[in-house]
């Protein structure tokens, strides 16, 4: 492969993965765009620090999380990297189980990943070890649930936090009207409800 | 004073400039030409609401141009934008701040209904936990649809009944068993 067809997200995600060997997945690319799978959680710190200092990657532009619903691990936190001096995107991916969620927090290495790691926890229930102020941010403390979790129905579940606040199921009127792509004409691709099965 | 207000019972002619009239008449006058908005402005509509006050769509022809933030000097409360559970609270502890009479203004469809968002952290309608005197409907509504609400309101305050407290609408439904009462401000 000759130098002018690797694009620069791949060249860097080249050169991270060999710095940290096994503890990175081979590099997947997309269009320009280059995700790294963290496989070891515990050398997440090292290998951000290595793309920051080393690589140059000093921006964190997004961290954000999915949920795999039905597979294990259930879910993943994304980091969206970018360089500067470079500029180039990367993205780290990392899957976090359901029982034991705990991720090591960057906000040592990025000031700008304590909001979102607050709103990850917020919204999808992932801990971050070491934050520094690891509580909600949208919801009020004392919700008790984390309403982005694909089992959580988007009308909400009720709740009464007596001083705080309080939650009703808002009226759905036959459910979320979601659309699905793919089809011929706007009839088939509108449904009248798309409902999502759960055990609740 | 025109000659059409029927209460008032005045001609200028026979009279000059003296007018015999009701206080509850006189006094309602004074209140409908000077409702002074508390703009609980949260989300777009405030930005509607601050059409209605500029220049273009001149809110102080009715009075209403002093927009005070303070709940202690206002009496009618605009609720423009998207109030959520989070919100909530903040909201009725306002209301309850303000002095009576005291109405209430749910400008926009996510105030009067929650609007678009029928999810789990919007409240389906600022009725809830305040009572509320006249809906607007629109997302956001024209300027000139707040102000024919405020005409609306204007002619519930001076109507031939009586004013019962807080200035609530005869047929309103009252609002939900007090969920956050328990922030009332004295």
């Amino acid at each position: 492969m000759s130098n002018e067809s690797i694009s620069p997200a791949r060249k860097y995600a080249d050169i991270l993965q060999e710095a940290m060997g096994s503890s990175l997945s081979e590099p997947m690319e997309f269009r320009g765009e280059c995700s790294l799978t963290v496989l070891d959680a515990s050398k997440l710190l090292e290998v951000c620090r290595h793309a920051r200092d080393v690589l140059g990657f000093d921006m964190l532009t997004d961290l954000s999380s999915v949920d795999h619903y039905g597979s294990d691990p259930r879910f993943e936190v994304v980091y969206e990297l970018y360089s500067m001096n470079h500029h180039t995107y990367l993205r780290l991916k990392i899957s976090v189980d359901e029982e034991d969620c705990e991720v090591p927090s960057v906000t040592s290495l990025w000031r700008t990943a304590d909001w979102h790691e607050r709103e990850v926890y917020d919204m999808m229930g992932v801990r971050f070890t070491d934050h520094p102020d690891l509580r909600r941010i949208l919801m009020w403390e004392g919700y008790p649930y984390f309403p982005l979790r694909k089992d959580f129905p988007l009308e909400g579940k009720p709740t009464d936090l007596p001083d705080t606040a309080f939650t009703d199921k808002a009226p759905l009127e036959g459910g979320p009207f979601v659309t699905s792509g793919g089809k011929p004409d706007s009839t088939q691709r509108e449904p009248r409800a798309k409902t999502f099965e759960n055990e609740d | 004073m025109t000659s059409s207000q029927t209460e008032v019972g005045y001609n200028t002619k026979i009279e000059g400039d003296v007018i015999v009239t009701k206080i509850d008449s006189v006094l309602n006058w004074f209140r409908k030409n000077s409702l002074w908005p508390m703009p609980m402005g949260l989300a777009c509509c405030a930005i509607e609401l601050m059409a209605a006050g500029s220049s273009r769509f001149d809110i102080a022809r009715f009075g209403a141009e002093v927009m005070r933030f303070s709940p202690r000097q206002s009496d009618l409360m605009v609720v423009a934008g998207t109030v959520t559970y989070k919100m909530a609270l903040a909201v009725r502890r306002i209301y309850d701040q303000m002095a009576e009479p005291k109405w209430v203004i749910a400008m926009g469809a996510c105030a009067s209904t929650g609007g678009m968002y029928r999810s789990y952290s919007v409240l389906q309608g600022v009725d809830k936990i305040v009572p509320v005197s006249v809906y607007v409907a629109g997302c956001p509504p024209r300027p000139e649809a707040l102000l024919d609400a405020l005409m609306k309101l204007q002619n519930n305050v001076v109507s031939k009944e009586p004013l019962f407290e807080g200035g609530i609408l005869k047929n309103h439904k009252q609002p939900q068993p007090d969920r956050l009462a328990g922030q009332r401000v004295s």
